[in-house]
């Protein structure tokens, strides 16, 4: 039993930065219908870029994550300026096949730089933060992580369904033509959903880097996962792309710890067939509104 | 019409693609605080002059290549939409397109994209009292609202943008007689106590000339009549192809030939 507790807690933990890293996927897929093959490199890049302000420039950790959340979105705002905003009004496909290749840009950099070693976070998560419940201890980079993945969760959440932007930004998903028609900015709602991609992707990167360490191609093979996570979510839902993530975190550990860590990897794509055999638009994606 | 011109069209000619030109010089000018009506059958280039002068060609890969729109004085053609939208120009689209997605509420917000970041609420009264179906609806998501409630909508949400100039493709499109008697009078409504100046695209001629000042005829991607619009509801030829009445006022038939010659004349 404590074992199944102790295989729970670290499989929601994991489960929600695979969500928060999907999020960001959701996002850039919500506005602009791309799908992101670059996710993983920019999970990377947030990960780095903490890195090297708390290690070479010996920032204090809150003010390196500060600056790695500002650097992460200016990062995400860049890109999209300069690479994908040529690109608007060509087809989908040039514009999905040009991530793959930023995803091999990127990944390419981060090699020339750091090299493909494996690097450590110093120790920097107070104590306080980890749980004690007699037999289930939870560390404290596991409970960042869920604390994390709920912050932002509702953060985005409230951003969506209130805020004037979060409403354009969901309009310019919707029916583009329309959109454009009453004004709304749609490259700058393009360029806000990359900003925002490379910061949840950040965020998770560090957070995941703080679990296992951090190694480029480590961290960029976590972006393929983010595949499974949304398509069980729907890949137009940013609670379903939570719940997606827990869903798949937990079936890993799980697998993992009771099955063999050597089948861990492959649970959760069977589970990810029968779910879309049952649902095609995943858990929680838009049923297409007809009206006849 | 000695009043001043809000919009003024001079010899357009707009092309697709680069190679597909639908528009052949279009001229027309637009005083400020009338409703102009634009007539014309299938494919004559109605929306296409909309979508001219709100920018919202070059999504769909379309150009001005002659001719020059100006507004209130200056050249707004081929500028984005984002630019002409912000000048108070506000195209609501053939066909509704609302934000299935979007509650009704939320897609009346939509439309404060122009002036993001002020104050809306009393816009969304006012809207509210122009279309009081929609405040039952609020919080229902628009996907699944009437064709009446969205044409209703979408005029709303383009009001919530503060138009000076409003052009409405097709309002009448798939709905129900009274509910396009409504919907007209509430546009009439707008026109007089907002002073929206409004563009109107009909294929519903009947409708559109009566709540009209002046009006459009066109057919091939060119004007080929204009004139008051009491004026061009006695005219023959409108009267004939356009309110479906005989050259002599009885209800037209299609056995009649004479009506392929005269709309000969016209092309």
């Amino acid at each position: 039993m404590d074992f199944f507790i102790q295989l729970l807690v670290n499989g929601i933990s994991i489960g929600f930065l695979y969500g928060l890293s999907a999020m960001g996927f959701v996002m850039i897929y919500k506005a602009s219908s791309v799908l992101n093959f670059a996710h993983g490199e920019l999970l990377a890049i947030g990960a780095f870029l903490f890195l090297a302000l708390v290690t070479w420039a010996e920032l204090p950790v809150a003010a390196a994550f500060i600056l790695t959340l500002a650097g992460t979105f200016v990062f995400g705002f860049i890109v999209e300026r300069l690479f994908l905003r040529p690109l608007i009004g060509e087809p989908l496909i040039e514009i999905i096949m040009l991530t793959v290749g930023l995803a091999a840009m990127f990944k390419g950099a981060l090699l020339l730089i750091w090299g493909g070693n494996l690097y450590t976070y110093p120790d920097l998560l107070p104590e306080f933060l980890a749980w004690n419940w007699g037999v289930v201890q939870v560390p404290p980079v596991y409970v960042s992580a869920i604390f994390m993945g709920i912050v932002f969760l509702l953060l985005f959440g409230l951003f969506f369904k209130y805020s004037s932007q979060g409403i354009y930004m969901r309009s310019v998903a919707d029916n583009q033509p329309a959109a454009l028609s009453l004004g709304v900015h749609v490259r700058r709602v393009f360029a806000l959903s990359w900003a925002i991609a490379a910061l949840v992707a950040g965020i998770s990167g560090i957070i995941l880097g703080l679990i296992n360490g951090i190694n480029v191609h480590e961290l960029s093979s976590i972006g393929l996962k983010v595949f499974p996570v949304v398509i069980l979510g729907g890949l137009d839902s940013i609670s379903g792309a939570i719940i997606g993530g827990i869903i798949i975190g937990l079936l890993e550990t799980m697998t993992g710890g009771y099955l063999s860590p050597s089948l861990r990897d492959v649970i959760p794509y069977i589970a990810l067939v029968a779910i879309l055999l049952v649902r095609p638009y995943g858990l929680f994606g838009l049923v297409e509104i007809e009206r006849v | 019409m000695n009043d001043k011109i809000l919009l003024q069209i001079n010899n357009i000619g707009v092309v697709y693609s680069d190679v597909i030109q639908v528009l052949k010089g279009v001229s027309l000018s637009v005083p400020e605080n009338r409703i102009i009506s634009l007539l014309g059958s299938n494919g004559a280039g109605k929306s296409t002059t909309l979508k001219a002068i709100s920018g919202l060609l070059k999504p769909e890969n379309g150009k001005v290549t002659e001719g020059s729109i100006l507004y209130d004085g200056t050249e707004i053609h081929n500028l984005p939409p984002e630019t002409i939208t912000r000048q108070g120009i506000i195209q609501v689209l053939e066909g509704r397109q609302p934000f299935k997605y979007l509650t009704i509420e939320e897609n009346l917000r939509v439309g404060t994209a122009t002036r993001f970041g002020k104050p809306y609420k009393e816009d969304l009264d006012l809207v509210y009292a122009y279309f009081p179906v929609l405040v039952k609806r609020r919080k229902t998501l628009a996907g699944y609202c009437s064709g009446g409630e969205l044409q209703m909508l979408v005029i709303g949400r383009a009001l919530m943008a503060h138009p000076k100039l409003l052009l409405l493709d097709e309002p009448s499109l798939g709905l129900a007689p009274m509910v396009v008697q409504e919907i007209f009078r509430i546009i009439r409504r707008i026109n007089e106590e907002q002073e929206t100046t409004i563009v109107l695209v009909e294929q519903n001629a009947n409708m559109a000339l009566q709540i009209a000042h002046y009006g459009y005829v066109m057919e091939n991607g060119k004007i080929v009549m204009e004139g008051d619009a009491a004026e061009l509801r006695e005219n023959p030829d409108v009267k004939e192809f356009y309110l479906g009445m005989g050259a002599t006022g009885i209800a037209k038939s299609y056995q009649d030939v004479k009506a392929y010659k005269r709309r000969k004349r016209w092309l």
